[in-house]
């Protein structure tokens, strides 16, 4: 399993052709405090870069892009009632859907988890 | 003190508050916000915005808000001449005494709402009123009132002092155990002044979260010492801008710029109280004639409180329906902690204005199920006067 970041902070973790999706713990350290999670639709067809989720915070709504496109095959159904695993366990149990790629290739213009650590550095 | 000319700040990087040093010591997570850079809120395990929110429900939070103006107006005619702006009773208000007005457009839109303190001396033969104004608006308010007010009263605008709030139910102990003595004295919406470590505070038991509390005005150059002193206490911790905005809406407090503006006025606002019972009687303020015959008849929005149902939020610009029908806006809201949902305040049109109304909020493309709720949504808490004292007066 590999896992793949973007610029907008969202994490990727592909095994075979399925990747879990979440925001990585920087995104949630800037958020704040989470209260509810829009979850997409199990089956939704998704493109890369779309907005397929959003994450409220006490502070404001934020939106979740999909770093590849496919096909939504689960949704992280613990966050309806704990919405805070984003918050406590942004890259594990907070994980938010996961989604059948449609195009593998999309994954090389994502960082690694090098590259995705210098990059928030830089910020 | 001094008199200060407008800056022309806009185009610049915000200022700097008296206390961001000590803001950025605790590190806090700082955001502009008026002008300034301000803290939103603190880091560690009793930081963020529900932990320093729930704090300050339940113990004392102190909060930096020296980005709002602090003004005199001081001469022969003081009061009279607040009174051609504002639809307060400064003629009847005693030395000592707070009221909540509403700076006043000449059609009744509200250009900021402030509190107004009577700080005349005693013995004084000129009146002197304290004005604190919101950070966002107190240039404007400062060449309203200088265009505004006769050439004879004085305006300063005291620049250099700092302003800190002491907001919770334990509040009154933290301040009597730095300032002996100044909480016993004071009740809900009145001020007093003490000496403190060589200088003068400004205290004034007022505050903007419901709770009971303090406002501190204090020299700059002391401000970080008094931060200290007060936060030296195991019941007070340092409380960001984020959690200041979930409280007052909790409270059914408006923020100006958001749920109050000039496109708003004192009747459709909710905020009646604020026109004395002598000034509706007799007018006399800028747009006196439409706000009393909306008084008289009604006006035709209402600024309402929504619980929501579910988790989601609704913000700033949502718009609210009775059934197909858009009939009014979100003017703030989000999830807020001592509720432990979304609420929200906006405006409806007034036969949807009702408690018990249902009505939906669009989201994102999802109609949320909400009722209107009357405000506040937590019971305010504040220190007022007991009937034993009030007969005694």
């Amino acid at each position: 399993m590999t896992t793949y970041f973007t610029k907008d902070h969202e994490w990727i973790a592909v095994d075979g052709p399925i990747g879990t999706v979440g925001i990585t713990n920087y995104a949630q350290e800037q958020l704040g405090d989470i209260t509810f999670v829009e979850l997409p639709g199990e089956g939704t067809s998704v493109g890369k870069g779309d907005s397929v989720s959003v994450v409220d915070s006490v502070k404001a709504a934020s939106d979740v892009y999909t770093p590849v496109s496919g096909e939504v095959r689960e949704v992280n159904s613990a966050l309806t009632d704990e919405p805070e695993l984003v918050n406590t366990r942004p890259e594990s149990d907070g994980w938010l859907f996961k989604v059948l790629l449609s195009d593998a290739s999309e994954l090389d213009g994502l960082m690694d988890e090098a590259g995705y650590k210098a990059y928030v550095d830089s910020l | 003190m001094s008199d200060t000319d407008h800056p022309e700040f806009e185009d610049d990087a915000p200022a700097r508050l008296p206390l961001d040093a000590w803001h950025r010591a605790r590190g806090a997570r700082m955001v502009p916000f008026a002008g300034y850079d301000m803290p939103i809120q603190y880091p560690g395990q009793l930081g963020g915005i529900i932990a320093e929110h729930t704090w300050t429900r339940e113990n004392a939070g102190l909060f930096d808000v020296s980005h709002m103006g602090q003004l005199l107006v001081s001469g022969e005619g003081a009061a009279e001449a607040l009174e051609a702006l504002m639809p307060g009773d400064f003629s009847a208000l005693k030395p000592g005494r707070i009221r909540y007005s509403l700076l006043l457009d000449e059609h009744g839109g509200i250009l900021d709402d402030l509190m107004v303190t009577n700080v005349t001396p005693p013995g004084a033969a000129e009146a002197t009123f304290y004005l604190v104004v919101n950070g966002a608006t107190k240039w404007d308010d400062i060449g309203h009132l200088r265009e505004f007010l006769p050439d004879e009263i004085t305006l300063t605008h005291l620049d250099d002092q700092a302003l800190l709030a002491l907001q919770g139910p334990k509040a009154a102990e933290a301040l009597d155990r730095v300032v002996p003595g100044a909480a016993a004295d004071l009740v809900f919406m009145q001020a007093t002044s003490r000496e403190w470590q060589g200088v003068t505070l400004g205290i004034a038991r007022s505050g903007y979260t419901g709770e009971d509390g303090f406002e501190l005005s204090v020299p700059m150059d002391n401000a970080a010492a008094l931060a200290d002193a007060l936060c030296a206490l195991d019941i007070v911790r340092p409380i960001g801008l984020g959690a200041r905005d979930s409280l007052r809406l909790e409270a059914g407090l408006p923020l100006y710029g958001h749920d109050i503006t000039t496109d708003t006025d004192p009747v459709s606002a909710d905020l009646g109280f604020a026109i004395s019972k002598r000034r509706r009687e007799e007018g006399g303020f800028p747009g006196a004639e439409a706000i009393l015959s909306r008084l008289a008849g009604g006006a035709a929005t209402k600024r309402i409180g929504l619980a929501i149902e579910g988790r989601m939020a609704a913000r700033e610009g949502a718009a609210i329906f009775a059934g197909d029908e858009q009939v009014g806006a979100v003017t703030s809201g989000g999830f807020v902690p001592t509720v432990g949902a979304p609420i929200a305040m906006g405006y409806v049109e007034i036969e949807h204005a009702a408690p018990g109304t249902r009505l939906t909020i669009e989201v994102r493309g999802r109609m949320l199920d909400a009722t209107v709720a009357p405000m506040p949504f937590v019971a305010h808490r504040y220190h007022r006067q007991t009937p034993a004292k009030q007969q005694k007066v």
